[in-house]
């Protein structure tokens, strides 16, 4: 990785790597022959190794429950009828469908003071480890609530449509869905946030509403937390999420964004 | 009809021609996930076997999605050329693979057997390939479309040029237009994933491209794909659009989900035909597809996922388009899990589009919850080479940075260029040489910090 070290006589170099100011797409990468130097090939190849590690690696919610918990938040635990990864890609359906034993659990639990806050793997573990906790106490001050109440429920193999199941056994009025996003090569832990209002099986992705790309070199926590907590306010008081509940900010609502490719499970930018 | 065959002491039966196709198909994630496929290995060879056993005038005889109820089958039927049928008309679906490996069946015979193929007899042939028939006979196809240059000709391959950003920056998108044409991409289009869906930003997209295109003259067309409603907006609005794009799919249903109708898709073609901008040709559509998107949109009447996209291809043909993709690895892994799916329907989708007379490019995709990776890219990538594709992505480092997945780079066209050959679409590679970024030859030339379009094109901003 090191090009200082390589010998640099073997590339042709490419005279407008000053316009990588202006996008962080991989141009000016130079070539050996028709093919890409070395030094790109390991570049390329990390990005891919943290990607991949992103998915496949198990979330620690052992560590994030006790963080949690250490802040003050009140956790419970649940998972998904998705027993192990690669059923988790291979059915969604499973990942979106709450455990049975689960559910009777929850469904002991007092009800949610209106709103209830779910932390999903979804596709990227590291988005999750490194970004929930922040993100959701910087909503904390942003959003008013009896938190010491507000179950915050962390979800093994979850898919973003796993929060409905979850919010409507704890009769929440807003399920509030923070989940790790399909990483790409250039943002391996991008975190996503879903907010659903009234939420109950079967409920579809135009009834909600999405803040994508949250990590610190992409949509930073302060600015997430404030647009997230400015949308939860206006769902509980309209009593509504989704396509009808718009944000001046500039917030993307789910199917909004990019027409270009046809939407489908777990593409950018949800993680369903 | 029944469809029955006898292994050993075992008969198996399919209730009806869908589930023959559905159970005879190579096996991958998103039949599993609909329930489709075959149980076992054998339930399988006993589809291929039951398949090649029937005629291919079934496929005309009992449609897979009823006539009355979906407008691509009115579409399939409506349009077969019975007398381009004539010729194969005798022939079950097992003889149809022999005849198209037939050396007298050539490039002339294949051209004048496609409007009499229907995308069903296409799938079905198709399951009873191997890779190598695949290859074999999609590179005897030969499908040639203009607009202000010549793509298909035999021994030619051209790139699509993605310069995508992830907030639409028009700086941005120069910058990697930049580098893609002085790694000589840009051939069949280029065309953007635009972020935003708001018209003016759009419009400074188009507005761009096409000040580029004319400063430096370069025989090329542009496109962003988005919403072909908002493309035609845009065409009110006087955007100087030269490709119109939609993603496209093989059953009404799906692409109701797409906002997308036939009739539509009409009006788009005529709006882009009104501009009168090609110089060369007529062919004014660009169409992407891709297996999987029927039964994500609960569209597929259970029908097996590559036969839905074999009769996108129908969807496509009554458009006449420049350019038709298959974005094959883009869905993700519950469609097409791994390496070994995706290079087999990256063939599969190649091969039955040639065989309809589409003008076929592939991109050659994974995402990063697939199982795959760029050595898969590279396979398949070498084998649709070898097949002949019309075109293939060129995207700076294979890296596409606003739709977050990996595609292949303007070195991989190089590569490809250079081991089997292949040569630009003739208009391109004539102003590439004028412009002193290759030789004669093809091969890239140095490009020193005084060359015009260094100097000149991160300057252009769609302002005017």
């Amino acid at each position: 990785m090191n090009e200082s070290s390589s010998h640099t006589d073997l590339v042709q170099a490419n005279p407008w790597d000053e316009l990588r100011a202006h996008t962080s797409a991989r141009i000016a990468l130079g070539r050996v022959g028709a093919s890409l130097p070395t030094a790109e090939v390991l570049r390329f190849g990390l990005a891919h190794a943290q990607a991949r590690d992103a998915v496949h690696r198990p979330l620690d919610f052992e560590a994030l429950d006790s963080e949690l918990h250490e802040a003050g938040f009140h956790t419970l635990r649940v998972k998904s009828d998705a027993t192990d990864r690669p059923v988790y890609l291979l059915r969604p359906d499973l990942g979106r469908r709450l455990d049975d034993g689960c559910r009777l659990r929850l469904l002991q639990e007092p009800s949610a003071p209106a709103l209830a806050v779910v932390i999903a793997d979804g596709l990227s573990s590291s988005a999750v480890q490194r970004h929930a906790l922040p993100l959701l106490e910087a909503f904390r001050t942003r959003f008013d609530a009896d938190w010491a109440k507000v179950p915050v429920v962390l979800a093994e193999q979850g898919r973003v449509a796993l929060g409905d199941g979850i919010g409507e056994a704890l009769r929440a009025r807003l399920v509030v869905l923070l989940i790790g996003e399909r990483p790409g090569l250039s943002s391996p832990d991008s975190l996503g946030l879903y907010l659903t209002c009234q939420p109950r099986v079967g409920r579809m992705d135009s009834e909600r509403n999405c803040i994508s790309n949250v990590r610190p070199e992409g949509l930073p926590y302060d600015q997430a937390a404030t647009k997230l907590a400015y949308l939860a306010r206006e769902a509980l008081r309209l009593n509504l999420s989704g396509v009808a509940l718009k944000d001046d900010s500039g917030l993307q609502v789910i199917g909004e964004a990019g027409g270009s490719r046809p939407r489908v499970e777990g593409t950018v930018p949800d993680a369903q | 009809m029944s469809y029955r065959t006898v292994i050993g002491s075992q008969t198996y039966r399919f209730a009806d021609l869908k589930g023959v196709l559905a159970k005879a198909s190579p096996a991958r994630s998103g039949d599993y996930l609909a329930g489709l496929a075959a149980a076992t290995y054998e339930e399988r060879m006993a589809a291929k076997i039951v398949l090649a056993d029937l005629p291919l005038r079934t496929f005309l005889d009992e449609a897979l999605v009823p006539y009355e109820a979906d407008e691509v089958t009115r579409l399939i039927l409506d349009r077969h050329d019975a007398a381009a049928f004539a010729p194969i008309a005798h022939l079950t679906v097992g003889d149809f693979r022999d005849w198209l490996l037939l050396d007298s069946t050539d490039s002339a015979a294949l051209t004048a057997a496609a409007p009499g193929i229907t995308p069903e007899m296409a799938a079905a042939v198709s399951k009873l390939m191997r890779n190598q028939d695949l290859i074999l006979v999609a590179k005897k196809c030969r499908v040639e479309t203009r607009f202000r240059n010549t793509i298909g000709l035999p021994g030619h391959l051209s790139v699509r040029l993605q310069p995508n950003h992830p907030t639409d920056d028009v700086r941005g998108i120069a910058a990697s237009l930049l580098d893609g044409l002085l790694y000589g991409s840009g051939d069949a289009v280029v065309g953007i994933n635009p972020a935003s869906d708001s018209l003016p930003t759009l419009m400074r997209l188009w507005q761009m491209m096409d000040e580029v295109r004319q400063h430096f003259e370069i025989p090329m067309q542009s496109c962003v794909l988005t919403h072909v409603t908002t493309q035609i907006q845009a065409i009110e609005a006087g955007a100087p659009v030269d490709l119109v794009f939609q993603s496209i799919a093989g059953t009404e249903k799906t692409n109701a989900s797409f906002g997308v109708t036939l009739a539509l898709l009409r009006e788009a073609r005529e709006a882009a035909l009104s501009l009168g901008r090609g110089t060369l040709g007529e062919n004014v559509m660009y169409f992407e597809t891709g297996q999987g998107a029927a039964l994500s949109a609960d569209g597929h009447h259970g029908i097996d996922q590559q036969t839905c996209e074999a009769r996108a291809y129908a969807v496509a043909r009554e458009f006449k388009p420049l350019l038709t993709n298959t974005v094959v690895g883009f869905i993700g892994p519950e469609y097409l899990y791994d390496g070994k799916q995706i290079i087999r329907a990256g063939l599969e989708d190649h091969f039955c589009a040639k065989l309809l007379g589409m003008p076929m490019g592939c991109d050659v995709c994974y995402t990063n919850h697939a199982e795959a990776d760029q050595d898969d890219m590279d396979t398949l990538l070498t084998l649709l080479g070898t097949a002949g594709i019309t075109f293939i992505m060129g995207i700076p480092g294979a890296d596409d940075i606003m739709l977050n997945y990996q595609s292949t780079s303007f070195h991989d066209a190089l590569y490809l260029r250079s081991l089997l050959g292949l040569r630009r679409a003739p208009e391109f590679e004539a102003w590439l040489a004028r412009m002193a970024i290759t030789e004669p030859s093809g091969r890239l030339r140095e490009v020193g910090r005084g060359h015009r379009l260094l100097r000149q094109l991160p300057a252009f901003s769609g302002a005017a």
